[in-house]
């Protein structure tokens, strides 16, 4: 598939607060919203952006294990719940574990493609504080494949994405990666504490580099990451909307507010088998090579991009699936301070999964968000340049360790 | 008989009460983790929780399953290990459940003291009253063919009385743990004369798997850490009385915990020291060492006075502290006791009072949580206590006569032949009470 066969549009983004510890306003031992809330929230705001629930054909919710973390399924059924004007529309569920988020786009998108929609609210969600971090690893297991369960660590993904950075560490040496990874903490912190709905928004540490440097514990955590290698465990919601351009006519939204939705990248790997190279995204290379080629761009014409870094190790490998290093170099790429807000291609510039948060069947939904709000000039404090020789900009959402992957390429109208 | 074999029968006296239910969910821990041992697998081990309490033992099941839950939270990474072989516990909470089960599984709450009469060890956290633990002591002793040991957690009662008394031949040790004993590290191991080096040896490795911090004592009446404690006590005691000359008696005990918590950085005043601990326990603590010990009298007349009149502190079946010089509500300290009025008076009314009349902490003083982990905190407190010495106030004065006292009674209990060292002293007011730092020190 090349170019889509109509235009496509994105426009209405809205996040909820990236809600777990670090807010100052998150209190485990407190009654906090759940499901409801947050799906409402954002669920709202995106159709009061867009005329309200009459402008909507379809609705799309992506939550990747509401069924473990809330004891809840059948989630489509809450579109009439976020606003009854929705009553009776038709709507899906999906997941793709940590990529549902990329996976509900692509739904949307492809009802505006097959033409069955001109207008379709999309949603993301997620509540996972509910347990505590160890029983959640269980729950987030699931990406995996079930039977690589038991022989898999206390902490299933860091254990896989441990293994990663264990394997890097050996191919390409381990001081400096481990530097890059501090340095990609300290990024996603600077940039998360400029954007009031990022987790990591109070985050008043003085020196980040130290504690990202900090030496990892194989004993009471895994063997090659510390805790702030990690992404956090967040409640929160995104939502958009996808339109086609009589949608956009529909709902009175101009053009400049708008991003075009140029291409995607979909990819799946067995889930059964072990990475093929645990020193790269095999998969997530695939992916973004496709939105590119799809799109009939290069990295060149980005001026930011949202990546997937549930872990510094797979911010930095992300940097050499997209090509923006070569292979083993993508630690010399961020130190030099390249994917810094203001180096020469900026990336995860609310934080990322590290620094904004990680509600994961929102992420997907949030990074498009990000680039929306960057593209229209929307990011406040985030915003960075968009010039007009590079008006793209790009998503990447993983689920699982490199299996379900969805890259997106975004252009400014 | 080696380590492993000796903790396949032990049992808990006093298990329900808050220091037995203390040891015995270290004792469980450690005997569940050989237990899970491969080559243990076919061997059973039994804990006998004993206390005449049947309500006391339902209670402490309670407490074993939260306490095991987060024991096994925490290691959790070795207990997917210990089960790697077991295919039906996939999740970590299928892992966590049977570990709580496994370790639940060897505790066997009974209210009948004859199930000691198999154990090879014997750990004793009964009333603090030498009559009692001898009684124990002799009947499980005559009645066990298999020539147990016996661990007593007395914090005050020479242990080479208890072992002659109740004819042990050395078979019996000091092995004091601190309040509660699931989280303070300090263990005082107090051998009487007679006690046999194997039990020593057994101790020392007990203390070590349950990583604690050993400290020995000597087998004096109150050993270092009441030797330490009681004599603080009569101090606080006897500031409050000379005070009470000139203040109301609620204004001297409210200036005086103020100043051995605020103006001394301790966890707790003293009175709130001695309400945690109870006032008939140190009561009962003063008159057990007041008899055995020479010297100056260890006695108060203010604590029998309190305890008569039926105040006498402690803590309630779920944690939270009872009424005794102060009051307490929802932890926090609301009033202290006039014994003229016989009521509580509210902290509110004489507060600032006599905040003014202690004077202002010096400037920048640490609070007592932050100061436990600041790395440079041996500076930061002889600043403080220069500063302190430098004011020309009540509160300093106080503080600095409370201080000194303080180190003279622990340079005493080296002096005197109970501690080896003072830096003994300073481990136990350290690790068993909870202190910044060590009571001999050359701040003041």
């Amino acid at each position: 598939m090349s170019k889509l066969r109509k235009k496509v549009y994105l426009v209405a983004g809205y996040n909820t607060i990236s809600m777990g510890t670090g807010r100052k306003e998150f209190n485990p031992k407190k009654e906090r919203a759940g499901l409801e809330q947050y799906m409402k929230e954002a669920g709202q705001a995106t159709l009061k952006m867009i005329g309200g629930p009459d402008n909507v054909d379809e609705c799309v919710i992506g939550n990747f294990i509401a069924s473990r973390f809330n004891g809840q399924a059948n989630m489509a059924a809450f579109f009439p719940f976020i606003d009854e004007g929705l009553m009776y529309k038709p709507a899906t569920r999906v997941e793709g574990a940590c990529a549902t988020g990329g996976l509900a786009l692509l739904a949307g998108v492809k009802s505006i493609l097959a033409e069955t929609a001109d207008v379709v609210l999309v949603l993301g969600v997620e509540v996972q504080n509910t347990v505590k971090a160890i029983y959640g690893a269980d729950y987030l297991a699931a990406a995996g494949w079930a039977k690589d369960r038991k022989n898999g660590h206390a902490y299933f993904f860091p254990g896989q994405f441990s293994d990663r950075a264990g394997a890097y560490y050996e191919k390409y040496g381990r001081d400096k990666t481990r530097q890059a990874f501090a340095k990609w903490f300290s990024n996603s912190i600077e940039n998360a504490r400029l954007c009031s709905t990022a987790q990591e928004h109070h985050n008043s540490a003085k020196d980040l580099t130290a504690l990202g440097m900090m030496e990892p514990n194989g004993k009471s955590f895994v063997d090659h990451l510390n805790v702030f290698d990690c992404s956090k465990v967040s409640d929160g919601a995104s939502s958009v909307a996808i339109v086609s351009e009589e949608g956009l006519k529909r709902i009175g939204i101009p053009l400049s507010e708008a991003v075009e939705i140029v291409s995607y990248g979909h990819a799946e790997a067995d889930i059964t088998k072990p990475p093929i190279d645990r020193t790269e995204l095999t998969t997530f290379k695939v992916a973004a090579k496709q939105a590119l080629d799809n799109a009939g761009i290069t990295l060149d014409q980005v001026a930011t991009a949202e990546v997937h870094d549930c872990f510094t190790i797979a911010g930095i490998l992300a940097t050499e699936a997209l090509g923006l290093a070569n292979p083993g170099e993508g630690p010399d790429f961020v130190l030099a301070g390249n994917t810094a807000r203001d180096g020469k291609f900026p990336i995860n510039t609310t934080g990322g999964l590290i620094g904004w948060g990680h509600p994961t069947g929102a992420t997907g939904v949030h990074m498009a968000v990000t680039i929306w709000e960057q593209l229209t000039g929307k990011a406040g404090a985030n915003q960075v340049a968009v010039p007009s020789d590079k008006p793209y900009g790009m998503s990447v959402n993983m689920g699982g360790d490199d299996k379900t992957l969805v890259a997106i390429v975004y252009k400014k109208n | 008989m080696n380590y492993e074999e000796r903790l396949q029968n032990v049992s808990v006296i006093g298990a329900a009460g808050k220091m037995g239910s203390g040891i015995l969910l270290l004792t469980a821990l450690e005997m569940a983790d050989i237990s899970l041992k491969p080559e243990n697998k076919d061997k059973a081990f039994r804990l006998n929780a004993i206390d005449i309490s049947p309500l006391g033992l339902k209670g402490l099941v309670q407490y074993l399953k939260v306490q095991v839950l987060k024991a096994a939270e925490k290691k959790l990474i070795q207990l997917r290990k210990l089960y790697h072989d077991r295919s039906d516990l996939v999740e970590n909470s299928d892992i966590v459940n049977q570990y709580v089960h496994d370790v639940l599984h060897i505790v066997s709450p009974v209210t009948r003291i004859e199930a000691a009469y198999d154990s090879f060890v014997v750990f004793e956290a009964a009333k603090e009253d030498p009559a009692i633990k001898i009684e124990l002591f002799s009947k499980i002793n005559t009645n066990n063919p298999n020539k147990p040991w016996f661990f007593t957690n007395t914090s005050s009662i020479p242990i080479t009385e208890l072992d002659i008394q109740a004819s042990l031949e050395g078979r019996i040790i000091g092995f004091h743990f601190y309040n509660p004993p699931a989280i303070q590290k300090l263990v005082e191991v107090i051998k009487a004369e007679n006690t046999t080096e194997e039990l020593t040896a057994f101790a020392l490795q007990y203390a070590k798997n349950l990583k604690k911090t050993v400290v020995p004592s000597n087998d004096v009446a109150g050993f270092i850490g009441n030797g330490h404690f009681m004599r603080d006590l009569i101090f606080g005691v006897s500031e409050v009385e000379r005070l009470s000359g000139n203040y109301p008696f609620t204004e001297s005990v409210y200036m005086i915990n103020k100043v051995s918590q605020d103006f001394l950085i301790r966890p707790m005043g003293i009175f709130q020291l001695i309400d945690y601990v109870g006032l008939d326990v140190c009561q009962y603590i003063l008159s057990v060492m007041n008899s055995r010990l020479t010297g100056k009298r260890l006695h108060s007349t203010l604590l029998d006075e309190f305890v008569s009149k039926g105040i006498k502190g402690g803590q309630f079946s779920d944690g939270s502290q009872k009424d005794g010089f102060l009051k307490y509500e929802k932890g926090k300290v609301t009033g202290i006791y006039s014994p003229a009025k016989n009521e509580y008076v509210a902290i509110a009314d004489i507060q600032s009072t006599c905040d003014e009349r202690l004077g202002a902490l010096p400037e920048n003083a640490p609070a007592w949580k932050t100061i436990l982990r600041n790395p440079k905190k041996e500076d930061v407190l002889r600043i403080f206590f220069n500063n302190l010495k430098d004011l020309n106030t009540k509160g300093a004065a106080l503080a600095i006569a409370f201080a000194e006292n303080t180190k003279n009674i622990g340079q005493n209990l080296v002096k005197d032949g109970v501690a080896l060292n003072e830096n003994d002293v300073n481990t136990v007011l350290l690790t068993g009470f909870f202190h910044a730092y060590g009571p001999i020190n050359d701040y003041v």
